[in-house]
């Protein structure tokens, strides 16, 4: 096949595509620059899209012996996953950058313009198993390093996209990925892992989207108040550097009649209240999701487990999907319940190890009943 | 998952090669006079006689030099390319002239200069507290005069005035002429960034009245890492670089014989070889645009069209927009055929930038990121143009599909 592999510049896509070159495919080496001033955006190893890391995804190119360009994404970057960020603080949620860059960017913009300059497919580094399953369909799994498992950043692939997928690394652990790197001389071979959101230069979001967000925000300053009696606690100088489940940094002055931590229940952005609490009224039994997307197959419902947070702990629930198109809905009620769940994070659905779909937040319950907290 | 295509991938050898601006092959008998060079240890500033030898090497290089550009052997400054010319030229009068006088703050350029001129340019402005203003240009890049006499409307306040020889992405011509005669009138100093031009138009640096002219060897035939700047011994230049004193004390650095020896023996051969070498290269252009409208009728020549191409457009440049393609797109395609060109656009940390030439000439974004340069040279051939021709229609047609 003609594969273009995705190089960020980091050990997993040179290695990604290492193995896809191996394996006999036509390989073509692309770096995604995602920030029109890569200086503006997160320096050194940390990131994915500064004039480094596109020079490292070059030099990772010419060891593999494979044409290398670099593509400009970064007007859909900022308009697809940029923008949508901010939106989604400023409306009090928070939102997923990394899943949203793979549905909008990586497996759309890139697949999109890749298969129609006559390449099959694209191979990227993320540690995940696709697998054709008994029907037909080409299934999405966990990879067996658990610890680096990224089949939850992956849960919005459809179908097109997962057939049209390659992910050479998910069969192994990260270690023998860097063994590998280093073996095939490979210079990022122990660069460090990239983590955070990567258009986040120093990894201060809160900071980040006070630049940003500034006044526009309607939420710019409000109070904290204490969810059980209303009382307020103190004040803060934005929702967005809030997120459910938090508990340093409220700057609260009084403490608990019970001398017990208090936690950020909620956030509500148009009134701009921080409603904080004890840590039990944190848990979640039950949330909802809109805007759905399945691997394969849509379920009607389904015994399974959800994840909740990349590298989160697995809850075992029960899934229910009603309505269709784009009012199609989801309800999940979480057998296992869950702590510091907030509107605009992803619900991935799995049945075993294999990722069913996944839908974004739009409320959780908290008590086991489904009442709405 | 799908099956397998033949457009990517296919590479044919050798690559038809349509990339000479940005570099073009040495010619063979630079390389031999460089090779013979490199064998020798001398610093052509020592005393003994090696040393000597040296320097007798870099004198002869210096004359037959002068002798091509039509200067004196004491105008020729030999940098490490275009790019240092640019900077000791642009630098090193604005510097000189403020010094002179405290007024000589604007310093007039071209919207349409290369980087090595732009950006010292914009240094200056922004960390010397310089005023820069980029002349605009019409639809085919060239300078608009009137605002050139605007702009000297007040010669006291200008340090200097750079106006490219040609351009090197769309290959316009500039006014040269009319511009020197507009600041020889107000004793504005002009420079030119010859870079392009040498080799391909007639470039005498006395009869063109310019006090500066930038070139570059690899351009030429020559190797990378050497150029000039050729500079009138009555101004006065501040050095970038300080050292021991080289080059008149304008340029300090041991000079690179074997390298300063291949640009002298390239560049006298481009000048001998003008004529014909210009005539071999305008036919080529005239086969390749031809025949990029027979198989693309939409694509669009920008810059200056035939006839006056003849006079006003380098023979080799060939720059096209073709409407709703990625440039990147067609370079990918065209590539993995073996055929390499650019995209005319320049490039940091390999992210492309929408051409500020195009933009100059009132072309839109989407133009812009839209072209190909095609840039002929010495060993191009008409199977190198076919080649092109056989190629482009289905890359265009993929590229299209492509479009994000």
């Amino acid at each position: 096949m003609k594969v273009l592999a995705a190089m960020s510049g980091g050990v997993d896509s040179a290695v990604a595509a290492a193995r896809a070159h191996d394996a006999g495919h036509d390989v073509t080496g692309v770096h995604l620059a995602l920030s029109r001033n890569p200086a503006s955006y997160r320096s050194g190893a940390r990131g994915c899209c500064t004039i480094e890391d596109s020079n490292d995804a070059r030099r990772a190119a010419d060891v593999i012996g494979i044409p290398f360009y670099v593509w400009d994404l970064s007007e859909r970057f900022h308009a697809d996953v940029v923008e949508d960020f901010m939106d989604e603080y400023a409306a009090g949620r928070t939102p997923n950058p990394c899943l949203r860059c793979n549905e909008k960017i990586k497996f759309a913009a890139v697949l999109d313009r890749a298969l129609a300059l006559g390449f099959d497919a694209v191979v990227t580094g993320h540690y995940a198993v696709l697998r054709e399953g008994a029907d037909g369909l080409v299934e999405l799994h966990r990879s067996v390093d658990a610890g680096k498992d990224q089949s939850y950043v992956l849960g919005v692939l459809d179908q097109h996209q997962l057939r049209h997928s390659l992910f050479p690394l998910g069969d192994t652990p990260k270690t023998r990925v860097r063994e590998e790197a280093a073996a095939r001389g490979l210079l990022v071979a122990d660069k460090p892992d990239s983590h955070d959101i990567c258009f986040v230069a120093d990894g201060d979001n809160a900071g980040w989207l006070r630049e940003k967000l500034g006044d526009r925000a309607p939420n710019h300053g409000g109070a904290i108040v204490d969810d059980e009696t209303g009382e307020e606690l103190g004040r803060h100088e934005g929702t967005y550097g809030y997120t459910i489940g938090q508990r340093k940094g409220l700057r609260i002055g009084t403490p608990a009649q019970d001398g017990r931590p208090r936690f950020v229940l909620d956030i509500e952005p148009v009134a701009g209240t921080v409603r904080v609490g004890p840590r039990e009224r944190l848990a979640v039994h039950g949330l909802e999701g809109i805007r759905p997307r399945w691997c394969g197959t849509e379920p009607t419902s389904l015994q399974g487990t959800v994840q909740l947070r990349a590298h989160g702990a697995e809850h075992r629930a029960e899934v229910e999907v009603s309505g269709h198109g784009a009012d199609q809905r989801v309800s999940v009620r979480l057998l296992d319940p869950a702590e510091g769940i907030a509107p605009g994070q992803a619900v991935v659905v799995y049945d075993g190890s294999r990722v069913v779909g996944s839908a974004t937040i739009s409320a959780t319950h908290r008590s086991p009943a489904g009442a709405s907290a | 998952m799908g099956t397998r295509r033949r457009t990517l991938g296919d590479v044919m050898t050798p690559p038809v090669y349509l990339d000479h601006a940005a570099t073009t092959p040495m010619v063979p008998e630079a390389v031999e006079a460089m090779v013979e060079q490199l064998g020798r240890a001398a610093n052509p500033s020592s005393l003994h006689a090696s040393g000597r030898a040296a320097r007798r090497a870099v004198e002869e290089s210096r004359e037959r030099v002068a002798a091509a550009l039509g200067c004196r052997p004491g105008e020729v400054v030999f940098t490490s390319g275009g790019t240092e010319a640019d900077n000791l030229a642009l630098k090193g009068l604005a510097w000189a002239r403020r010094g002179q006088d405290a007024r000589r703050r604007r310093l007039l350029t071209t919207a349409v200069e290369h980087h090595a001129v732009l950006d010292p340019l914009e240094w200056l402005a922004t960390a010397q507290d310089f005023v820069v203003e980029h002349l605009p240009v019409d639809a085919e890049g060239a300078l608009d005069l009137d605002a050139v006499a605007r702009a000297l409307a007040e010669p006291d306040e200008v340090g200097l005035i750079s106006v490219m020889w040609a351009n090197n992405e769309v290959g316009t011509v500039q006014p040269l002429p009319e511009v020197v005669a507009a600041a020889r009138e107000h004793g504005v100093p002009v420079h030119t960034d010859a870079v392009q031009a040498v080799g391909v138009l007639p470039v005498d640096f006395a009869a063109s009245g310019v006090e500066a002219m930038s070139v570059s060897a690899h351009k030429v035939g020559g190797p990378h890492g050497v150029g000039a700047l050729v500079v009138r011994r009555d101004l006065e230049l501040a050095p970038l670089l300080h050292g021991g004193g080289q080059e008149r004390d304008v340029r300090s650095g041991t000079l690179d014989t074997p390298a300063v020896v291949g640009f002298a023996v390239a560049l006298e051969l481009a000048v001998v070889r003008r004529e014909q070498h210009a005539a071999h290269l305008a036919a080529l252009r005239a086969r390749l645009v031809e025949g990029l409208r027979r198989v693309v009728p939409d694509v669009v020549l920008n810059g200056p069209d035939a006839p006056e191409w003849d006079t006003r457009r380098l023979p080799g440049n060939v720059h096209v927009s073709f409407p709703g393609c990625e440039g990147d797109s067609l370079l990918m395609l065209l590539d993995a055929r073996g055929i390499e060109c650019s995209t005319g656009s320049a490039c940091s940390a390999g992210v492309p930038q929408a051409s500020h030439v195009l933009l100059a000439m009132g072309r839109d974004d989407d133009a812009a990121r839209s072209s190909l340069r095609f840039t002929l040279g010495r060993p191009s051939s008409e199977a190198d143009v076919d080649a092109v021709l056989d190629a482009i229609g289905p890359a265009v047609e993929r590229a299209r599909a492509a479009r994000l």
